[in-house]
């Protein structure tokens, strides 16, 4: 089974066994891998119809709700993991989700686009327009992303907030990579991954 | 009616009958001497007896949810539209029970069969019921039927209470619950729209204190009322416009007190067709038994403790557009579910219908109704 390169890094951090909470957790495919290779148990939130009928064709126990909203639905500190995949940039409220997935769980784990990568400095700085990738794929009027940052603005707001990041790992296209992770990863690394917990 | 019956069809049923000699004691102390449940089943019931699905309907429905009893039958039964071949309760996977709830009056002892200790109609004599007793007695038919598990037990308005009563009292007896806009309780307007249908059935001069039997009359007036009432309350304003608009009848005058919007003769249509086949009595008894509904109350008003033996898997569906049983009381019940760390799915289903969206063919509905329901099916094909 072949996972989106930033899932298979996760996965490598989830402990056999544990309670997971996938926030925006698309068509349930980390879900289901985490379930098969990890017994992990655990539920996934997601907004699209869609993706609703895929989570349950995948076996995931998926609970249609708009993150928006907020996750009165849940109880504190229920789970070991709270995940939130290339979700954090399409929140209303990016700063508002993170407390809460500290609240609901021991660990968070986040990824999102690295908006300092040097290729979309390289097309802001020197074509002048706003950076579109592959993992920004949307023109400024259509995407999601309302709120996008960079490993600089997130650490900073994870030091503002008492939030201690116990590991970071940068994600290029296909692979991790080395060099994003031990050399100005703002300015090179394309993908976020960040493991966290309160201070 | 239909001229060839249509290929997704369970085709020609016959209702049936099973009536338990031994008595039954029911939640409120009273005990039935014993009594007949009318059912229906389409599919085959596999050698390992894994496959069986019971169908627990809304208030005022009854055993007959798909196919037909003849050719000249106008409409097929009341979900037909979920079940059936290639339907997300599919028969050709599922053998599936619906039975008329106790207390009813298409088949089931109700208040209009006769009590064998009068040797008249029971009338309001008939013991008080509630969801539990509904559940109590399905589990004896289980038994009849040789069911020892349900792969799932499947409801939509009363009948997702009920599926989810069957979650808290037999927690063993099913795999799945599915619960499909439904609440944990009613809410306090529910319970005021219920007590007006019920004063509008008590007020006829017809009702004679619910003894219209010996005078050979039906309460029809307020049969009519109630069910007008009723359906008000099921559909939405948008809906509501959506079919009707402000479109008068045709050939109604344009000025006047006969003067009739499509919408009022609409209403009528349903009341008048409601008096004809629906028994007062039980009218008035199902709504109590919907007032009724609280299985948090039993433990200290917490659904979280009610569920806290439940071993069931959950789907949890409701409609944006449900106003009588909203999408907000949906969430409160996997709210619970999720506190008991129980499997559920949930889905909030975009749809003008109100809340009888849950018979209505809506896409997405059905996606997710299919989907869940063939999850089912595998595991019943592989244990």
């Amino acid at each position: 089974m072949s996972l989106r390169p930033d899932l298979s890094i996760i996965s490598e951090w989830i402990k056999p066994g544990s309670r997971v909470l996938d926030l925006g957790c698309g068509d349930g495919a980390l879900l289901k891998y985490l379930q098969e290779t990890r017994n992990v148990t655990g539920y996934g939130l997601e907004i699209d119809d869609a993706n609703i009928t895929r989570c349950i064709q995948a076996g995931v126990n998926v609970i249609q709700t708009d993150l928006d909203a907020g996750l009165q639905d849940f109880s504190g500190q229920s789970f070991d993991y709270v995940i939130m995949t290339q979700t954090l940039q399409a929140v209303r409220f990016p700063d508002r989700l993170l407390e809460e997935m500290l609240r609901l769980g021991n660990e968070g784990i986040v990824t999102f686009p690295n908006f300092a990568h040097w290729y979309n400095r390289l097309q802001l700085a020197v074509g002048g327009r706003m950076p579109m990738s592959r993992t920004l794929p949307n023109p400024w009027y259509s995407t999601p992303n309302i709120h996008l940052c960079t490993v600089n603005d997130f650490e900073q707001l994870c030091r503002e907030r008492g939030i201690h990041i116990l590991q970071r790992t940068m994600v290029n296209k296909e692979r991790h990579s080395k060099v994003g992770d031990n050399l100005l990863p703002n300015l090179l690394g394309r993908n976020a991954l960040y493991r966290f917990r309160r201070q | 009616m239909p001229e060839v019956l249509p290929t997704d069809s369970v085709g020609l049923v016959s209702p049936q009958a099973m009536t338990f000699q031994q008595p039954l004691a029911l939640e409120s102390g009273a005990t039935l001497a014993g009594y007949t449940l009318a059912y229906e089943t389409y599919g085959e019931l596999n050698a390992e007896h894994s496959n069986a699905i019971l169908i627990c309907h809304a208030l005022s429905s009854n055993h007959h949810a798909a196919g037909f009893h003849s050719m000249e039958d106008r409409k097929p039964g009341w979900w037909d539209t979920c079940v059936g071949p290639g339907k997300p309760i599919d028969t050709n996977h599922f053998f599936v029970v619906c039975s008329n709830n106790l207390g009813g009056c298409h088949g089931s002892t109700g208040p209009a069969s006769v009590n064998p200790a009068t040797g008249k109609p029971y009338g309001r004599d008939f013991p008080d019921i509630v969801v539990k007793d509904w559940v109590h007695s399905q589990a004896q038919l289980a038994d009849a039927l040789g069911i020892e598990c349900w792969a799932a037990v499947v409801g939509g308005s009363l009948g997702g209470m009920q599926a989810l009563q069957w979650s808290i009292d037999y927690p063993q007896r099913l795999a799945h619950a599915v619960v499909i806009a439904a609440a944990p309780h009613l809410s306090t307007q529910n319970i005021a729209f219920n007590e007006v249908a019920r004063t509008a059935i008590k007020s006829d001069p017809d009702f004679h204190d619910g003894d219209y039997y010996q005078h050979n009359v039906i309460p029809e007036r307020g049969l009519r009322l109630a069910r007008m009432l009723g359906h008000i309350t099921y559909l939405s304003d948008d809906s509501m416009h959506a079919k009707f608009g402000r479109e008068l009848q045709a050939g109604s005058p344009t000025t006047g007190f006969d003067m009739e919007f499509q919408v009022e003769s609409y209403l009528r249509y349903q009341g008048s067709k409601f008096a004809g086949e629906f028994d007062a009595n039980t009218y008035l008894l199902m709504t109590k038994t919907l007032d009724h509904f609280d299985p948090a109350k039993e433990y200290g008003n917490d659904l979280t403790r009610a569920l806290k033996q439940a071993q069931t898997k959950f789907l949890v569906i409701s409609f944006t557009s449900d106003w009588r049983f909203s999408p907000a009381r949906s969430r409160e019940i996997v709210r619970a579910l999720l506190e008991n760390n129980l499997d559920v799915v949930y889905a909030g289903i975009e749809a003008d219908e109100g809340h009888d969206a849950f018979l209505m063919k809506i896409p997405q509905y059905l996606e997710v109704f299919s989907a869940y329901m063939q999850r089912i099916a595998a595991e019943t094909a592989a244990s």
